[in-house]
């Protein structure tokens, strides 16, 4: 258990006994072979990788090759408790529609980010002028899946523009316990290499605000 | 093999008939009645006390009930041998496994090739038009007669995975879990297409005398070859008939002419199809080929594939494809599990990557092996199976 990843060990604190889980992008399995074994969760896979959906089968665990920017749109609404998507958003085509997308199929959804306002990210954008290449974010551009990179504070304005409310948020490092932090702070903004927020619905999406009231421009 | 080759372990292997009074018919969804019914079955393994470890294994287009014995045909191991034996997916020793032949075969259930009550001659074609769900039907009933209640599992795949996504949408409440491999949810308007050269062939046949060649005393074997052939296409892919045969010749040189093949690959297309001939009836290929055109299980279920699978929401399914079966395609696989996230059924799903084709489902793949013993492991956990 020592060597389990922080934010798998943050994940598994934040998530109910017996819950639906859908991990978008679960890989070969591990996070919800884990939150079976230790919540006895009733877990549901969504993974893009033949060879990965073949080895969560063969550990028994539930799992459809998908894509999460396309398939998510046939699971039902409610359908889980927690729908989980670690490390991922920053690779879908559409990330704000993902993100409403998995509050639409569960209560609550768990998402983590590798936080580009990260002073290391800064630092090294500001005396290199290259592209960062980080322990968070390794590839060179040219190869990175990463094709929607936020900071912290990028991801907080798009959760309100949402409707959505955070209820936890806390840092991760590797090798480093997870601490929780109020990500409103701009020091956070500096400080967290990866963010895991856990959101829910705040409030039901706000009407589209009606059109000004037709008439003359120029009146 | 040599002398010295390891026995394979026997597995517990029974069977038989059932046999349902003229007075229990069937129903069908054409509105006829078949009675009296007969249905062929094979089991292997045993019935536990709980008689909750049955696991139904639904066969394919030309298949049978042997899906684990001998063929007493052919003599050949069965279709499935595979993946039911001892220390295999579907263990003998954990499940008891059950093979019935599908109405309207030729291995024993009710086809066109059995009796009429009526006239005391074959059917022929006075048999009536059955459906996948009519077969499936026809299966819940031997269930009935063994006093199954319900099946820890049903799998199939081709046909086999069309009869398992009736059972869901029919009897849901007797599954636990479901497997559906290389299957679709309704015939595509090229399996049409495939099916219709078939029967034509078949009917084309001076032999088969409208259907009546029983009563003639004579087979329309070359017709039914030629359906196998042509069939036989659709289960491979491409890229198999390539690395198998290319342009290989079967002698040095062509030969100028029509009456022996030049190439292997017709000489291995006219094998299938003699062989075919000796196991196979024509009139039940026409039946069988029938019951798959007409399946479309969004259509019985008010156009939405879902709604099928409303009531299924308990039963934990696994569809599985092949990237090379253009038969099945995945997309077809992945309209299954798109429906079934839909109602709100837990749903594994894998692409499985070969170049096979159709045919993978009863070939050596190591990952379908690996999925199928995942999910049976699994399932066999949450049913409180040892």
């Amino acid at each position: 258990m020592s060597a389990l990843r922080e934010d798998f060990k943050e994940i598994l604190r934040l998530v109910r006994p017996n819950a639906r889980v859908l991990d978008v992008g679960c890989g070969e399995g591990e996070l919800l072979e884990l939150l079976t074994q230790e919540k006895a969760v009733d877990g549901q896979g969504l993974e893009i990788s033949p060879s990965g959906v073949a080895a969560c089968l063969a550990k028994g665990i539930a799992a459809v090759q998908g894509d999460g920017d396309r398939d998510l749109d046939h699971f039902p609404t409610q359908a889980f408790d927690y729908a989980i998507l670690s490390k991922t958003l920053q690779q879908m085509r559409e990330p704000r529609h993902v993100l409403s997308e998995l509050l639409r199929i569960a209560d609550r959804a768990i998402v983590s980010v590798p936080n580009f306002g990260h002073w290391r990210v800064r630092w090294a954008l500001l005396t290199q002028g290259r592209m960062p290449e980080t322990k968070a974010l390794p590839e060179p551009w040219w190869s990175t899946p990463n094709i929607h990179l936020c900071t912290l504070r990028d991801l907080t304005t798009l959760c309100d523009e949402l409707g959505f409310r955070i209820e936890a948020c806390a840092a991760v490092s590797r090798g480093q316990p997870a601490r929780s932090i109020d990500p409103s702070r701009a020091i956070e903004n500096w400080r967290a290499e990866t963010a895991l927020f856990l959101l829910t619905r705040e409030r039901p999406r706000p009407p589209a605000p009606k059109p000004a009231v037709t008439g003359d421009l120029f009146d | 093999m040599s002398d010295t080759a390891v026995p394979i372990p026997a597995i517990e292997t029974n069977g038989g008939t059932l046999r349902l009074p003229a007075d229990a018919p069937l129903r069908l969804d054409s509105g006829a009645t078949l009675a009296p019914l007969e249905v062929a079955y094979k089991t292997y393994g045993r019935l536990n006390a709980t008689r909750s470890n049955a696991v139904l294994v639904c066969h394919a287009l030309t298949g049978d009930q042997h899906a684990a014995s001998t063929h007493p045909i052919t003599g050949k191991p069965g279709w499935w041998s595979r993946v039911i034996g001892p220390g295999l997916p579907l263990d003998p020793d954990r499940y008891f496994i059950i093979c019935t032949n599908v109405i309207g075969g030729c291995m024993g259930s009710t086809g066109p090739s059995s009796i009429d009550p009526a006239t005391g001659k074959p059917y022929g074609l006075t048999f009536p038009v059955i459906t996948i769900a009519d077969m499936v039907r026809a299966q819940a009933m031997l269930l009935d007669a063994l006093e199954i209640e319900t099946l820890f599992a049903v799998v199939g795949g081709s046909m086999g995975g069309m009869q398992v996504l009736q059972w869901a949408a029919d009897y849901p409440h007797r599954l636990h879990s479901a497997i559906c491999i290389a299957a679709a949810a309704r015939h595509s308007a090229q399996n049409i297409a495939f099916h219709e050269v078939g029967r034509q062939a078949i009917m084309a046949d001076p032999d088969w005398r409208g259907g009546a060649y029983d009563a003639h005393g004579v087979r329309p074997e070359k017709g039914l070859a030629v359906a196998r052939m042509a069939a036989h296409i659709t289960y491979l892919s491409e890229a198999a008939l390539q690395r198998k045969f290319g342009r290989e010749l079967q002698r040095d040189g062509l030969s100028w002419g029509f009456d022996a093949p030049d190439f292997q690959v017709e000489s291995y297309l006219r094998y299938q199809g003699a062989s075919f001939v000796d196991r196979f009836d024509a009139n039940s290929y026409l039946y069988i080929t029938r019951a798959l055109d007409y399946f479309d299980l969004a259509a019985s279920h008010g156009g939405v594939l879902a709604n099928a699978f409303r009531k299924a929401r308990d039963v934990r399914f696994c569809v599985l494809s092949f990237s090379s079966d253009w038969l099945y395609s995945t997309g077809e696989s992945r309209d299954i599990v798109r429906a079934l996230n839909a109602a709100g059924c837990r749903a594994s799903f894998v692409e499985i990557e070969t170049d096979k084709g159709h045919d993978a489902i009863f070939l050596d793949e190591p990952v379908l092996d690996s999925a199928l013993r995942g999910f049976f492991e699994s399932q066999a956990s949450r049913r409180g199976l040892p």
